[in-house]
């Protein structure tokens, strides 16, 4: 049953999304893309309109794809399993064990985990260029859409431009270029 | 405290993050400003340093940081009743604006103009990602081992298709076994990048 399926993805994810939403995207783009709910081009545009809403955008993707799959009750389900995790992991560090973050134990865990998150991060982002063209055959499309590419990040930054501009401007440039 | 101040009290715990919700674009980090002003400054609920260290906690726990330091405040205030609350608060407003979207998201996907807009988006988007990377890159990375484990895992994920949820499991055991392994071997390993 979908709800189901989507429920105990999200909740899987929602048990292992340390270090924020963007670590989490090739993990949801993986479980979306294996149970057939959607492709990895349709999941960008998932995360520009994940990005584009208020709130975090782990959550916002998982809503996303919950509605996009199964309608209200699918985003509903999703949601939950996405802050289900949370909620437990919380309560029990917040009733045993307060100063978990300054455990050796878990600051070593996290030695590992922080490269192995930004390993995860730099591999989504490479996915995502060559499932969109920005990285492929040579042509003046995979170009220009280089040099969007390349000007976001500088906005980023350089100019510590808000993502949402970004977004926006990018949008603006899709409908003038193509 | 008597039932009825006790239910004021969780409403107004949920009012709280309910109002910080859809004002904070661009993920998780641009609310923490918000809820340190709405419940340090404004309710006086907790004192600054105890909120970082919320904040510190929030960050390490599986989760959206704005959703694990509300869900954590609200423990600290009403216990379970208290985390439930202030959970649903902060997701309930960004759940409903994100439902609006995807409902309209489907109406005008076919238009030409947005599908064109979507060409340009989708190259932004992958701009978006790396600037992630590189952000949390910057504390991640600073000696050799960090910098091997980062190359070897978006390798392995590319080439071999380990699922993440793996790959994840086995970074919090591989950062305890380096760790231990160095020391045994006589090495000290800066657990993050100010250690001295």
């Amino acid at each position: 049953m979908v709800l189901l399926d989507l429920f105990w993805t999200f909740l899987l994810i929602g048990f292992v999304s340390f270090g924020g939403g963007y670590a989490m995207i090739p993990v949801i783009e993986l479980e979306v893309s294996q149970h057939g709910w959607m492709t990895t081009q349709e999941f960008t545009d998932v995360i520009a309109v994940a990005g584009m809403s208020p709130g975090p955008i782990a959550t916002n993707s998982a809503i996303f794809v919950g509605y996009q799959t199964a309608g209200l009750s699918g985003a509903i389900v999703s949601a939950l399993g996405m802050v289900i995790p949370s909620l437990l992991i919380i309560l029990i560090i917040a009733t045993f064990f307060f100063k978990f973050n300054e455990l050796h134990i878990v600051k070593s865990a996290f030695y590992g985990l922080r490269p192995i998150i930004t390993g995860l991060i730099i591999y989504a982002a490479l996915n995502f260029a060559i499932t969109n063209n920005v990285i492929g055959e040579i042509s003046w499309h995979t170009f220009s859409l280089l040099v969007i590419f390349l000007l976001s990040f500088f906005a980023l930054m350089k100019l510590r431009m808000h993502p949402i501009f970004v977004i926006a401007l990018a949008g603006v440039y899709g409908i003038v270029l193509y | 405290m008597s039932l009825k101040t006790n239910w004021r009290y969780l409403l107004q715990i949920f009012l709280s993050f309910f109002k910080i919700g859809p004002v904070t674009f661009g993920g998780g980090y641009a609310m923490i400003p918000m809820i340190e002003r709405e419940v340090v400054q404004k309710r006086k609920w907790v004192k600054t340093k105890e909120v970082s260290e919320i904040f510190a906690i929030a960050e390490s726990v599986p989760g959206a940081i704005a959703i694990n330091s509300a869900t954590f405040i609200g423990y600290r205030l009403a216990g379970v009743k208290g985390a439930i609350i202030a959970m649903t608060g902060v997701l309930l407003p960004t759940f409903l604006i994100v439902v609006a979207l995807s409902i309209l998201f489907l109406f005008i996907k076919d238009n030409p103009f947005v599908e064109s807009a979507f060409v340009g988006i989708r190259a932004a988007i992958v701009a978006l990602i790396a600037f992630a990377a590189y952000k949390i890159g910057l504390t991640a990375i600073y000696d050799k081992t960090t910098l091997v484990i980062t190359i070897l895992t978006a390798a392995i994920l590319y080439f071999l298709h380990i699922h993440p949820v793996l790959i994840i499991v086995g970074g919090i055991g591989l950062g305890i076994a380096v760790v231990n392994v160095k020391k045994l071997l006589g090495y000290a390993t800066r657990l993050d990048r100010n250690d001295k």
